[in-house]
């Protein structure tokens, strides 16, 4: 039985504007999870959005049907609409921290909705309250009841969010990328968590993502959106065992695979650091309370060689920015850093690190703020140069830019254009072309793919392990992402709390994790293709 | 290449959408460039003269009275009918539209001074005979000037004490804002008046002073920028490409920071300028004799049966103030992200 019905789906934001959502359909069965998988752009948020009615004003919403057991929603009066939302129908949001009034209780939070809705007094909300923190397997509810978001964790905020979508036993729930903001094993926690809710109570849950992984392992029908427009429809084995549109098979090639070729041990060593510790909130003065350090790196010791990659895994937290960023001498830390042959912990200041800066680069996580917007592409990539090759001639430079801009794959043009005109995806090369122009021997690579959608990642990846083999670049890379780090890495350090949990060969790891965490993370992230057999 | 980039663009026509600040700037504009050239609109010699078919500069160079004929070695008074009378025979003269300047009496009142505005005195003139409106285009001059000065000087010294403050944190960060608690704390007003008594403020001794206690307005702004910026992934990134950090805090945090400091400044101009006023208003401003707004409100003060006085100085204040806040408002909303990134 179909529970809630969208028939050709039409929406625009002002009169001319292209439809951002065009002519679609969807159908979620009772008791059933379908899962809207779409990268970034592809309208699935605004879709889910609209069954709500809370888009803003400006958007123009038609649709021949849009039914919730038979009731239509778009005849709704805005007071209907206000039933149904947290009434009949319950919402989760992506960034459980922006999503909870950061000023109110946990009781207080649930307890809205429900003296809304339900009109219940203070003790009878209160009962309630306890008994849904009990269903998302909140610890100690009576003592979570008095907390403030801010005292919760990323995944507990999650739970409450949960809980407040759950407080008016609605039969539909819509969770808009739940998962995104939080860590692996964190993340298995919270869809563990829907997937038995849904038993339990018999709900439909429209999930809306864009990791084809978590498709896999949790929903029973896909729908898959493109552009607007659902381009593949059915039940989650069929869909993925034989895709049937070319878009879903581009987005199923897109997962990271392959492997980095098979280390040489015989190349020289690049860089080594020896129990690496970066220590926060020393207190060394004289009036001061001497406090624990924070131990953000806490003796880290890696080799690697050149033209390899060292992944390093971890989730956030786990020190494994920190690391980076000490390793390019870029805050203050104690224990050895060798680059090739040379020590260069004992180096201090601008003037005496100089000639190291343009032998070590970086890339980071985020393509929007590294890129400084009041810059021109051509006038950042050239920065280096004019710091490292003052001799060199703009007319030099500019011939310099131009080659560098082939060679991550952007047209010429790309120069005299500012970074607000590229994709988050195009903005990592300028970001990668920027780090290289110096000709590095050692690139770290601080979640360069994390922002991006699964297929740009892709690209970016093939960027990289291309540079690498032309150039036996050696890669610190930095992730979260495992499928991410399989791909590209030859070895492996799981980091948590700043300590290194286990190190060594990639697939050694992947094959036989020793560590439990090792273990929980690997089975977080390859969960689906277990379950299905398909190979990503 | 520069105004072709994006983020001043957008903040250009964000401030071009407020109407009211677009204008006020061209208002301003051309008082400020009128003013500038004050001695060619309100002087007591003329801006040409004729005189036996050879051309003379007055306003530019100073000529004898002999020169024209008459009998003494100092400079020709083009007012004294005599000598007006002697160029006039010989050839002609071009006067400014006001035939005042600013300390020029009028001894040819038919009334006791303060005069009421007639058609030689459009404004009046004040208790000592001089033209009101002369003493207001210089007086609104000498107010500009010296509000822009004190502005740009002290935003300099603010920005590059808050730049410093905010990059390198810590102890230098402490310091910095220990020193400028205590500072800060120091009435200005009585140092000046106390100041005063054993140096003779002149216009640059007032802008000196007045500069030791102004420029720590954009100190906490700029500091809290920079303090905000020196972690982005961009001064991150140059950090690592190893650029000398003077030219990060310039070329990379600095524009970050300018917004803030833009926004503040036509409201420090404004509060410069009402300073100076002030000062002049009680009597501890400028020199005697100087064109000031701030005297004219104490002569309106002080003549009340000469209304004139008083509401020419507070029309002309009250018009200038007005004009940077709308400036100021229309700036502000220039750099508005809520406006300007939708």
């Amino acid at each position: 039985m179909s529970r809630l019905t969208i028939e050709n789906l039409t929406i625009r934001f002002g009169d001319n504007a292209p439809p951002v959502v065009d002519g679609v359909s969807l159908s979620l069965q009772a008791g059933r999870m379908l899962a809207l998988v779409g990268e970034s752009g592809s309208g699935k948020s605004v879709t889910a959005l609209s069954i709500l009615g809370l888009l803003p004003p400006q958007a123009q919403v038609r649709a021949d049907s849009l039914r919730l057991d038979q009731q239509n929603i778009l005849a709704l009066s805005d007071s209907g609409l206000r039933g149904l939302r947290g009434g009949r129908i319950g919402m989760v949001f992506q960034e459980p921290l922006s999503a909870l009034n950061p000023l109110h209780k946990v009781e207080t939070q649930i307890g809205e909705s429900l003296a809304v809705h339900q009109g219940l007094s203070r003790a009878q909300a209160r009962a309630r309250t306890l008994e849904l923190l009990h269903q998302v397997h909140l610890p100690e509810p009576e003592t979570m009841l008095a907390r403030f978001p801010h005292q919760l964790s990323g995944g507990q905020r999650q739970r409450v969010m949960i809980a407040m979508a759950l407080a008016n036993n609605p039969s539909v729930l819509i969770a808009d990328e739940p998962t995104t903001a939080l860590d692996v094993t964190v993340q298995a926690g919270i869809l563990g968590l829907l997937k038995q809710l849904q038993a339990e109570l018999g709900l439909s849950v429209l999930l809306i993502t864009h990791d084809l992984g978590v498709v896999a392992r949790y929903a029973e029908d896909i729908a898959v959106m493109h552009q607007g427009r659902i381009v593949e429809a059915g039940t989650a084995a069929q869909v993925l065992a034989a895709p049937a549109a070319p878009y879903t098979r581009h987005l199923l090639a897109a997962e990271p695979g392959g492997t980095p070729p098979t280390p040489d041990p015989s190349r020289p060593v690049q860089l080594q650091t020896t129990d690496l510790r970066v220590h926060f909130g020393q207190s060394s003065g004289l009036f001061q309370r001497r406090r624990e350090p924070f131990r953000a790196v806490d003796g880290i010791s890696l080799q690697l060689r050149r033209g390899e990659t060292l992944g390093v895994v971890g989730e956030s937290g786990s020190g494994k920015s920190t690391l980076a960023l000490a390793i390019l001498r870029l805050i203050e830390s104690r224990g050895g850093i060798r680059f090739h042959d040379e020590s260069l912990d004992q180096l201090r200041g601008n003037r005496q690190l100089q000639p190291w800066r343009a032998r070590m680069q970086v890339v980071f996580q985020d393509p929007w703020s590294s890129l400084n917007p009041r810059m021109t592409v051509g006038q950042i990539i050239a920065e280096g140069l004019k710091v490292h090759q003052r001799d060199m001639s703009a007319s030099e430079r500019e011939h310099e830019v131009t080659a560098m801009l082939a060679e991550v794959g952007l047209p010429d043009d790309t120069q005299h254009r500012y970074p607000h005109e590229f994709s988050g995806g195009q903005r990592q090369r300028i970001a990668i072309a920027r780090a290289l122009i110096l000709r590095p021997e050692l690139l770290v690579l601080d979640e360069p793919t994390s922002a991006l959608d699964r297929s740009v990642q892709h690209q970016v990846l093939e960027l990289l392990r291309d540079l690498q083999n032309r150039y036996a670049l050696s890669y610190l890379f930095i992730s979260h992402d495992l499928k991410v780090v399989r791909a590209i890495s030859h070895e492996l350090i799981v980091m948590r709390n700043g300590k290194a949990l286990e190190a060594g060969p990639t697939e050694e790891i992947f094959r036989n994790p020793r560590h439990e965490y090792t273990q929980a993370l690997i089975t977080a992230a390859f969960a689906g293709e277990q379950k299905y057999q398909v190979a990503f | 290449m520069r105004f072709r980039n994006p983020v001043y663009q957008r903040q250009w026509q964000a401030f071009r959408a407020n109407r009211r600040g677009y204008w006020s700037l061209w208002i301003f504009l051309t008082l400020f460039v009128l003013c500038m050239g004050a001695e060619l609109i309100a002087n007591d010699k003329p801006l040409l003269l004729s005189y036996q078919d050879e051309l003379y500069f007055p306003v530019l160079k100073t000529y004898p009275e002999t020169t024209f004929g008459g009998m003494f070695e100092t400079e020709a008074n083009y007012r004294d009918p005599f000598v007006a009378g002697l160029i006039e025979e010989n050839g002609w003269m071009i006067w400014p539209p006001i035939r005042f300047s600013h300390g020029t009496i009028n001894y040819d009142l038919m009334v006791p001074s303060p005069a009421p505005p007639s058609a030689e005195n459009w404004l009046g003139t004040d208790d000592q005979g001089r033209d009101v409106l002369a003493r207001i285009i210089y007086g609104f001059r000498l107010s500009i000037l010296f509000g822009l000065i004190l502005t740009l000087a002290s935003s300099m010294i603010g920005i590059a004490v808050g730049a410093v403050q905010g990059y390198y944190g810590g102890w230098t960060d402490l310091a910095g804002q220990r020193f400028i608690e205590v500072w800060s704390s120091m009435p200005i007003l009585y140092l000046i008046i106390i100041l005063s008594s054993f140096v003779v403020p002149s216009f640059w001794w007032l802008l000196l002073i007045m500069l030791l206690f102004s420029w720590m307005t954009l100190v906490d702004l700029v500091r809290a920028e920079f303090l905000r910026c020196r972690n982005l992934d961009y001064v991150r990134a140059a950090r690592a490409l190893g650029v000398p950090t003077p030219i990060i805090m310039w070329r990379h945090i600095l524009p970050n920071a300018m917004v803030a400091t833009l926004t503040f400044m036509p409201f420090i101009l404004n509060g410069s300028i009402v300073t100076l006023t002030t000062l002049d208003f009680i009597g501890f401003g400028l020199p005697p004799g100087s064109p000031s707004l701030g005297e004219l409100l104490g002569q309106g003060k002080a003549n009340l049966h000469a209304p004139w006085l008083g509401i020419s100085g507070f029309v002309s204040l009250a018009f200038l103030l007005s004009l940077l806040i709308f400036i100021g408002e229309a700036v502000r909303d220039a750099f508005d992200p809520r406006k300007y990134l939708q």
